[in-house]
């Protein structure tokens, strides 16, 4: 479904890595393994199309991310940030929001879903709550129930679920793993420096060989 | 016409900065030296104009009025970046088309079609009228600039959340380039509120103390505040939608590494 060939990437003239390939197919949950500083949050970026790549190409469906008009990519191969921001309002406001947009337009706004998924996460009560009272654990819990709702084909994870305490952990992992399984055309890219979690959540790891 | 200005007279003007210069070195506030350099520079560069000034008068040919409105353009958008914090490749000449755009279209639409100065090269009319154009210009162009590069950055996260979902770079950066553009306009509006009432502009006053009627003063100045404004607001809509394209590709992806930091003065 989605894939990679030869990617590079340098950090001030320091090759983070060099001829990385990967692929991922539907309903794979694959775990991006390294060190801190071996680039995996730019890998996820790269796969998003969020940075120029260096080298290298990446494909989604056979076709080339250079193809693909942005929007309609992103939509499908989406980037969750391991510290989301948010502009303000409230929750409900803020999970609406992304279906103002152009590419997303057409479509309505989902809240039973939306309501489903944060009474999975234990956030019955979360949607009038204005998002700048938010921890940062609850705004990974709002950015993650906005991308479900939004429902890629990829969802690239970064950290996650890193400022959530163990039970929340859980709950979005088991809600990402409902999520990912409902639909055969979904899969998951995680980037967590968990091994645990790791073993819980992935069904392959790709390591990311500093160069 | 006001009594001209003898030497003897513009010296005794000069003492008037000892007050400064006494209550700077009195308080000890360390600003002596900085005021007497910035009066010389003041007086010397206000005479220079003035001589320059008077033999482009004197020439009536439009290439010299054209090439003054250059350099006083340049110098306008040089200073609109010198504020700002942070710069990208090519910010000047972004801030430069932006001022040079604005400011002379604006000025232009104002001697030929409304003052239907005759001919519009005449530089008693062309040259302070771009001028005052140039200054508001300038400060409008500076502050969206500058509103516009910090909100990039401090906004990231949102922005590149909103492309993340598919979010065009317009859509995506459409917050940050309003306020930016409201930044800008914001001094012109101000000083449109309170003109007349607190502050009395400098081209009227100076117009009424040559002994123009007041009637005719205000008519003038009604003309150049609309002028201004325009200006103000097309100068800041023009630069922000530079900055935008050269912080966001035509891949939608935001280009914050571009921007470089300067050191605060």
């Amino acid at each position: 479904m989605l894939s990679a060939s030869d990617l590079r990437r340098t950090v001030a003239d320091r090759v983070l890595w060099e001829g990385l390939n990967l692929n991922v197919a539907a309903g794979e949950r694959v775990a991006v393994t390294g060190p801190s500083g071996s680039g995996k949050s730019l890998l996820l970026r790269a796969l998003a199309g969020l940075d120029p790549l260096e080298g290298g190409e990446v494909t989604l469906h056979g076709r080339s991310q250079s193809r693909w008009p942005m929007p309609h990519y992103r939509s499908q191969v989406m980037y969750l940030p391991q510290r989301p921001a948010f502009g303000g309002g409230s929750v409900l406001e803020e999970l609406r929001r992304p279906f103002g947009l152009k590419i997303h337009s057409g479509r309505p706004f989902p809240l039973d879903e939306a309501q489903r998924w944060l009474v999975a996460l234990n956030r019955p009560n979360f949607l009038n709550l204005s998002v700048t009272t938010l921890s940062g654990g609850e705004g990974q819990l709002l950015a993650l129930v906005r991308a479900l709702v939004l429902g890629p084909s990829v969802l690239l994870l970064d950290e996650a679920t890193a400022s959530l305490d163990p039970d929340a952990t859980r709950a979005a992992e088991a809600a990402l793993n409902e999520w990912s399984g409902a639909v055969p055309d979904r899969a998951l890219v995680w980037v967590s420096h968990d091994p645990a979690q790791r073993a819980r959540v992935a069904t392959r790891e790709l390591p990311v060989v500093s160069g | 016409m006001s009594v001209p200005i003898s030497s003897v007279q513009l010296v005794l003007a000069a003492l008037l900065m000892l007050v400064s210069v006494l209550l700077s070195w009195r308080l000890r506030l360390g600003l002596g030296r900085d005021i007497v350099i910035a009066s010389v520079r003041m007086t010397v560069q206000l005479l220079l104009v003035g001589l320059v000034l008077g033999w482009v008068f004197a020439l009536r040919h439009p290439l010299p009025v054209v090439g003054i409105g250059l350099v006083m353009t340049a110098l306008a958008g040089q200073a609109a970046v010198g504020r700002s914090s942070r710069r990208y490749p090519g910010v000047y000449l972004d801030s430069f088309l932006a001022v040079f755009g604005s400011s002379f279209l604006l000025t232009g639409l104002a001697l030929s079609g409304i003052l239907q100065v005759r001919p519009w090269f005449e530089a008693q009319y062309a040259v302070p009228i771009l001028g005052m154009v140039l200054g508001n210009t300038l400060t409008g162009v500076s502050l969206s600039l500058d509103r516009f590069t910090s909100d990039v950055v401090a906004r990231r996260g949102e922005i590149e959340a909103l492309l993340s979902m598919g979010a065009t770079r317009w859509e995506a950066g459409h917050a940050a380039i309003t306020a930016a553009v409201r930044t800008g306009m914001i001094p012109v509006l101000n000083s449109m509120a309170v003109m007349g009432i607190v502050s009395l502009p400098g081209m009227m006053t100076g117009q009424i103390l040559a002994g123009v009627s007041p009637n005719t003063a205000v008519r003038y100045q009604i003309v150049i505040m609309f002028v201004l404004s325009a200006s103000s607001a097309l100068g800041s809509l023009t630069v922000t939608l530079l900055a935008f394209r050269a912080l966001f590709d035509s891949r939608d992806r935001l280009r914050a590494e571009c921007l470089m930091g300067k050191e605060r003065l």
